[in-house]
């Protein structure tokens, strides 16, 4: 089964774990070809949403007929399907990155265009849309590894995004701040480097940006939503900043007709790509995602992988190739040293522990309760990630996610533990060879013990082997180590 | 009542973390803390409260001319009089319950609060409002200092009704729970009877596992902990039924369970609670949208607490702090919304409050050499340095020393609101 610790850490950091079966595919193979394989992932044939339904895959529950194009819930138990069963875990686990780096939530976006509509700029699935609307999520996956300066083009100008930053509001007349700020705050550069005069040129720059409806608005089965950028509304005069928008470090963005006025944006946003201090910031939040929380990288590691993207052409790949390449990334001392986000935590406990007869709609009020509903983050800065996780509301709702998990699976892991009926002790080591987790000191594993040995006599009846499998899959699940990714 | 303190600071990124254990009872608490003891409710305005519509001068022309589409009319808000400079004030309209309590003396607003070099950016103020220091948004907040320097056993000595937990409650030794809702904080398991007693027993030893030599784990334990220490206590807030019945909004309930807390006399000294909806770039409306929503949720959230706590006759013991991270700009923009601005204002309730308008109206004319606007005469310009405020809060309410707990003396121009 389990047992080969370095593998454990690559399927854990480049996807969300897996399950023993899933890990028996990779088995004896050099864990630089499991890195390629994973890396590489446009070479695998993959269509998840194929096995939604069948009973050999975790389910999910559907109120009627099952939309995930138009009902929110739906998106969310699609998303968690294809997070636990993608045959290309690290475009999941790179989507999931995106959601967070460019944070936008459906409430807004539902309040703008309706439920319905709303779903589908968040969630849409092109192939089963009108007019092919891609939504949000499907660009962060379709570019999950992409060009980050073409990610950015793409976001600018997504329907979702129009509507959470208030672009299809800021007009040349009325400048409004809302994405000018946010584009260089959060999503490349980071605060310190702009002024409040760049703001305002930077809002002037997205004047014009706007979503109209095609087809039937009142119909949501027929209309969609798409870009436009309107050239009356764009504010046509030059914009200065106080950094390079040019190669050659000029810092005005020309005056140009309002016919050619995309161009300001395809300018400031080859500037912001460009700029040293985003690929600090990206080096810095992927080192983050895929290596550690818990230590500082070397200055070192930052600035080269910030240069494999300026010098790759903004390619994120590279820079992943580049990460997973280094030996910090295979350093036992990197296993379990971030905090596993909810989402993390949820699929790779459901991975280990089992999921035949389980929906993942179990797992949706627990995801609010543990602080990370998707699409719907607390604020355009994404999730508090690292120890912000953790609170007694958020690892309560941990707990007794495990509690729920445990509980529906109760009579699997019993009837997997059979074999070791013999003595609680056995179930026990079962238990804990079947999970991973940092390491557990002495003090844990006698609470384990006392706790496996405690209440009636051993007699290995079925009853008592559920309940002991059960119960110690929880407490190994909702233990503090268990929370570490 | 024994306490393990721990104190763990790596890499800039501090965690922080307690050993709890849970007091035997409820009277334990309440004679250690004493039943009169004084708390502090926080209310935090997420994203960045539009002061001027909270707090309308509609005297101005200036905030009409504007304002063409968001100013309130001036014959709908509810005037409570002059400030000291003479600027003629009245409330959002919806602010009906305030008004009561301003009437009654208990309601300070103090204008014009900020700082120099206001930030623009949502994270940023909110976390220098919660360092209480411009200069820096890392470390602990003012909140979780003041807590710190209680040394207090009771794990329940804060409450945050909110998630995460906020900058101003981070603190280097007291952990602050987050309890969002008192009815579903409960501990649940695949088992029944004695198998799910033994397995609470046995989580329970498991998280008090605090290795020192791995902060991180011992951090997280702490939190689950924390959870499993005051279970049983909060389980006996969430029995609170008030008389007085509150809205069924978030909000609202937050506030229902703080007053629990205060009846059960669990011994909170510092209250966290939260409402947002407040980065009001669109559609911010004058008679209604989204503002009116906004005024509504508070003013029937905290009036409905403030009428529970005066039937409890706990108003003598209570202050509550309203706040936000910014003002917003002066004039509108083009979305009937406001972008982000500078100073903004803060509002303090309580049976001791000394209420009254604090401070001095901006003068809203569109010139770049007028002294009470900023940033080309975008935004309003600071008055009255909120840490004056945390000041006179520390000193005089939650008897600290606001000069250890800010990290500077402040008391200087502190409005005299207590």
């Amino acid at each position: 089964m389990r047992g080969n610790p370095q593998l454990e850490h690559v399927v854990r950091r480049m996807g969300f774990g897996a399950t023993a079966q899933e890990l028996s595919y990779f088995d004896d193979a050099p864990i630089q070809s499991v890195v390629n394989i994973l890396l590489d992932y446009e070479r695998v044939i993959d269509d998840p949403d194929a096995h939604i339904g069948d009973s050999a895959y975790v389910g999910v529950t559907t109120r009627g007929q099952f939309s995930p194009n138009t009902v929110i819930n739906d998106a969310r138990q699609r998303e968690l399907f294809r997070m636990i069963h993608s045959l290309r875990p690290l475009q999941e686990k790179m989507a999931l990155f995106w959601h967070n780096h460019f944070a936008t939530a459906y409430s807004k976006v539902a309040g703008t265009v309706g439920g319905e509509h709303g779903t589908r700029l968040m969630a849409g699935k092109p192939s089963e849309s009108p007019g092919g609307q891609r939504g949000q999520y499907q660009l962060f996956r379709d570019m999950a590894t992409g060009n980050f300066r073409d990610l950015l083009a793409e976001v600018a100008r997504d329907p979702a995004m129009v509507i959470w930053l208030d672009s299809r509001l800021n007009t040349r007349t009325r400048p409004q701040e809302n994405f000018g700020r946010e584009i260089m705050e959060l999503f490349t550069m980071g605060v310190g480097n702009y002024t409040e005069a760049d703001v305002v040129a930077a809002a002037r720059v997205f004047t014009g940006f706007n979503i109209r409806v095609v087809g039937d608005r009142r119909s949501a089965a027929t209309s969609y939503y798409e870009f436009i950028f309107n050239e009356g509304n764009h504010d046509t005069n030059a914009k200065e900043f106080t950094f390079p928008i040019y190669p050659d470090g000029g810092r005005t963005i020309p005056a140009r007709p309002a016919s050619q006025g995309l161009q300001d944006a395809a300018d400031f946003i080859n500037a912001l790509a460009r700029h040293p201090a985003t690929a600090n910031r990206l080096a810095r939040k992927l080192f983050n995602y895929f290596v550690s929380e818990l230590y500082e990288p070397d200055p070192e590691w930052i600035s080269q992988l910030a240069t494999v993207y300026l010098q790759n052409n903004f390619s994120i790949k590279a820079m992943l190739r580049h990460l997973f390449a280094q030996p910090y990334f295979l350093d036992p001392a990197a296993a379990f040293s971030r905090y596993a986000w909810p989402i993390e935590y949820v699929v790779r406990a459901i991975k280990e522990t089992g999921y035949t007869g389980l929906s993942v709609d179990a797992a949706m009020t627990p995801l609010v309760n543990m602080g990370q509903q998707l699409f719907e983050p607390p604020d355009v800065n994404g999730w508090a990630l690292g120890a912000e996780w953790f609170s007694t509301a958020s690892m309560l709702a941990r707990m007794n996610f495990a509690a729920t998990l445990m509980s529906n699976q109760k009579f699997n892991l019993g009837r997997e533990a059979q074999p070791y009926r013999q003595s609680p002790e056995r179930i026990l080591d079962y238990m804990l060879n079947r999970f991973e987790f940092a390491p557990m000191s002495g003090d844990v594993y006698q609470a384990l013990r006392d706790y496996a040995r405690g209440g009636s006599a051993w007699t290995g009846a079925d009853a008592q082997v559920n309940n002991k499998a059960a119960g110690i899959a929880r407490l190994i699940v909702a233990s503090g180590e268990y929370q570490f990714n | 009542m024994q306490v393990s303190r721990r104190t763990f600071f790596r890499n800039g990124v501090a965690a922080f973390t307690v050993g709890f254990v849970a007091p035997r009872c409820i009277s334990d608490i309440a004679l250690a803390q004493g039943q009169s003891s004084r708390n502090l409710v926080v209310v935090y305005l997420s994203g960045g409260n539009d002061a001027l519509s909270t707090l309308v001068p509609y005297r101005d022309a200036a905030y009409y001319s504007r304002r063409p589409t968001l100013a309130i009319p001036a014959a709908n808000v509810i005037q409570i009089g002059r400030d000291s400079g003479g600027n003629e004030l009245g409330l959002h309209p919806r602010l009906t319950g305030f008004k009561q309590i301003f009437d009654a003396g208990q309601l300070a607003i103090v204008q014009r609060t900020g700082y120099l070099n206001s930030s623009r950016s949502h994270f940023q103020g909110f976390d220098i409002y919660g360092t209480a220091n411009p200069q820096s948004t890392q470390g602990t907040g003012w909140l979780g200092r003041y807590l710190d320097t209680l040394g207090s056993s009771n794990p329940l000595v804060g409450w945050n009704t909110s998630r995460e937990t906020p900058r101003p409650l981070m603190a280097r030794e007291t952990g602050v729970p987050a309890i969002t809702n008192p009815a579903t904080y409960a501990f649940s398991s695949p088992n029944s009877g004695t198998e799910a007693t033994l397995e609470r027993t046995a989580a329970t030893r498991i998280t008090s596992h605090l290795p020192e030599d791995r902060p991180h784990l011992a951090f997280v334990n702490s939190q689950a902990q924390a959870a499993l220490g005051t279970l049983d206590i909060v389980a006996q807030v969430a029995s609170y039924r008030p008389a007085q019945a509150y809205p069924n909004n978030g909000f609202a309930q937050a506030l229902q369970a703080v007053a629990g807390a205060m009846n059960k006399q669990v011994g909170t000294r510092v209250f966290w609670v939260q409402t947002g909806g407040y980065d009001t770039h669109a559609s911010q409306g004058a008679n209604q949208g989204a503002y009116v929503n906004l005024m509504g949720t508070l003013n029937d959230g905290v009036g409905a607490f403030y009428n529970d706590l005066n039937r409890q006759g706990l108003l003598d013991s209570t202050l509550i702090l309203v706040f936000s991270e910014f003002g917003r700009r002066i004039s509108e923009n083009g979305s009937q919304g406001t972008d982000h601005g500078a100073a903004g204002l803060m509002m303090l309730l309580g049976g001791r409050v000394r209420g009254g308008l604090y401070g001095t109206a901006a003068d809203l004319r569109q010139d770049n050499s007028n002294p009470t606007l900023e940033n080309n005469a975008g935004d309003v310009r600071y008055e009255t340095d909120f840490r004056s405020v945390y000041a006179t809060i520390v000193d005089h309410w939650l008897g600290g020393n606001s000069l250890q707990i800010l990290g500077g003396d402040f008391r200087a121009g502190a409005p005299a609101v207590l």
